[in-house]
């Protein structure tokens, strides 16, 4: 576990000083300036919106990152031949997947806080300036915690794609990588659709694919709570658990596959 | 316990796009390399030397054959606790200064805090890295990074050292650094393998070398053993001589190359030492200028056995459309 820490730690600093970092900047910019504009537009409606936008702006920025530096973390490192003076040190190629992961994790964490508390500072803001925390219309405080249960669920669905990212970057090449992530993200947004697919078609074996897609494919709907913890519809604790446990499954496998084919691979 | 050792070592790449073919880039090699010896692996480009290398490294699977390091399977995590390895112009992390370049490996190799900042403080000094350290790799030029390489390739004090193309990129002095540190590498015991395609580096530095062509071994022992580098006649320059004067001894000359009035250039076979024809033109008044031994170059012999592998690939291709 000493080689993962110190190679997760490397990724983390790779992202600092490539200025990844500087996406923050750019996204309380971008709540403080909507923020603005919606106390000059709407009435009573300002901070449900800043609500949504500031989850789906997190969710965006998030998957930004976790897409375009995931997809970076294998094929970078032999595409620059800065593989092979680090596999020559005593560390095993699955250490070495599981430590540009978890290094990964990590810069997500800390952008998804940054960005929360950035979130939140706008809707103190708002509520200070609305003279209240609860005002009527409003379904939900301007500083409600559960705010945190969609925060949560961003990051479980963050560290799938950055799983997805990685286990892509293990064998193809960066461009074909990205398409294949942000297909797979969008797909996972629509895979529900899948499960009761054979109530709409009779071939059998079109609804035995439909099943198999939706079982083999992330399905990603159940992290978007969005709307429900922005109307103040109650998200259970085992709604979350449930969807916890699946992320960490799901992620375990996308890790073993591209274990698996990495310690396989030549490094011409 | 040799320091390394392979048996019969192949690897075939695929190569072409739609019609895979393989490609045979290492053809059953067997080597052995004794514990403390600087072995010096020859070749042109495109021989196969990287190619061993990183078998020997356990980047690459072979497709044949097996590799051994100090007495264990090439790959072995606590093999790659004994060795250093320093790739062909390597990269490394841009976003590191050399400091942090080598304080991470030294992390990965597994020695704490205070050994850390300790052995790179004392690498970083070995191979000239001054106030540079604390700049990034970004800034550093192509020989500035080879000497982070290679301290990143000793930093565990390695038993065997394996370097690809150490001196490619450097300047004659960084050259010179790169042979002194090889000399103190095996003043320490260490066994160091190195590929080149210079053999003046090898002279210099190698009590054995393998020579490669085509991906097949076709020599190996000591520079002064093998065939190929022995000496294949001579080259003598007199002066003062008048022409007729040598023609009497013209059976004993191979060719005479005029190079001034007086001056002449005499090859001779390697069969008739120079002495007695040097005594007797001495005689006649002669004054020696040069006598130089007649070797086959390097690169002669692989452009040899370059030739030779087509010819003998080509005579196989033969054999298998029968």
């Amino acid at each position: 576990m000493r080689a993962v820490r110190f190679i997760a730690i490397n990724v983390f600093r790779e992202s600092v000083r490539d200025k990844v970092l500087y996406n923050l900047v750019l996204f309380a910019i971008m709540l403080m300036a909507v923020s603005f504009l919606l106390g000059q537009l709407t009435a009573g409606q300002d901070v449900k919106i800043i609500k949504d936008l500031g989850l789906a702006a997190i969710a965006i920025f998030g998957l930004f990152i976790a897409t375009f530096i995931g997809i970076g973390l294998v094929s970078k490192e032999v595409e620059r031949r800065s593989i092979y003076s680090l596999l020559s040190k005593p560390i095993r190629r699955q250490e070495f997947i599981l430590g540009k992961y978890l290094g990964l994790v990590l810069t997500l964490a800390v952008n998804v806080a940054a960005m929360t508390a950035a979130y939140y500072a706008v809707l103190a803001y708002m509520a200070w300036k609305a003279g209240g925390n609860f005002l009527p219309g409003w379904e939900a405080p301007a500083l409600d915690p559960m705010l945190l249960k969609a925060v949560a669920m961003i990051f479980l669905q963050l560290m799938i794609v950055t799983a997805i990212a990685l286990l892509f970057s293990t064998f193809s090449s960066p461009a074909l990588a990205t398409a294949l992530t942000l297909a797979l993200y969008v797909v996972g947004h629509f895979n529900a659709d899948l499960k009761n697919f054979d109530a709409v078609v009779t071939s059998r074996p079109a609804a035995f694919l439909a099943k198999t897609l939706y079982y083999t494919l992330p399905n990603l709907s159940p992290f978007d709570v969005k709307a429900q913890v922005v109307h103040a519809v109650p998200v259970p604790v085992g709604y979350l658990l449930f969807n916890t446990a699946y992320a960490l499954i799901y992620i375990s496998a996308l890790l073993t596959a591209a274990t698996v084919i990495f310690i396989r691979r030549d490094f011409k | 316990m040799p320091a390394i050792a392979t048996e019969g070592l192949t690897k075939d790449f695929a190569i072409g796009f739609w019609r895979r073919r393989p490609y045979r880039a290492l053809d059953g090699l067997t080597l052995s390399v004794e514990q403390g010896e600087v072995f010096g692996f020859l070749g042109p480009n495109g021989a196969g030397k990287t190619t061993t290398l990183k078998l020997l490294l356990q980047l690459i699977f072979p497709t044949a054959g097996r590799a051994e390091i100090l007495g264990k399977p090439a790959g072995d995590v606590e093999v790659k606790r004994r060795i250093g390895y320093l790739p062909e112009s390597p990269y490394f992390y841009d976003y590191l200064t050399a400091e942090e370049l080598l304080t991470y490996f030294a992390g990965l190799t597994g020695y704490d805090r205070r050994e850390r900042t300790r052995r790179v403080a004392s690498l970083l000094d070995e191979v000239g890295i001054g106030a540079e350290r604390r700049l990034q790799l970004r800034k550093f030029s192509k020989g500035m990074l080879q000497r982070v390489g290679i301290a990143q390739a000793i930093l565990n004090d390695p038993e065997v050292v394996f370097l690809d193309e150490p001196m490619s990129g450097l300047d004659p002095l960084g050259r010179r650094e790169v042979r002194n540190l090889i000399l103190r590498l095996r003043e320490r015991g260490c066994t160091v393998f190195f590929s080149s395609h210079v053999l003046a580096d090898a002279e210099a530095l190698c009590s054995r070398v393998a020579i490669l062509a085509g991906g097949r071994l076709v020599a190996t022992g000591r520079m002064s053993d093998i065939q190929a580098f022995q000496v294949r006649g001579w080259e003598l320059v007199v002066g003062n001589l008048a022409g007729p004067a040598l023609e009497k001894y013209r059976s004993r000359i191979q060719r005479v190359t005029p190079i001034a009035d007086d001056r002449f250039a005499l090859e001779l076979a390697q069969e008739s030492p120079p002495d007695g024809l040097l005594r007797d033109l001495i005689a006649e008044g002669a004054r020696l200028v040069s006598l130089n031994p007649v070797r086959h170059t390097l690169e002669d012999y692989f452009v040899e056995q370059v030739q030779k592998q087509a010819h003998s690939r080509m005579d196989d291709g033969v054999k298998e459309s029968r």
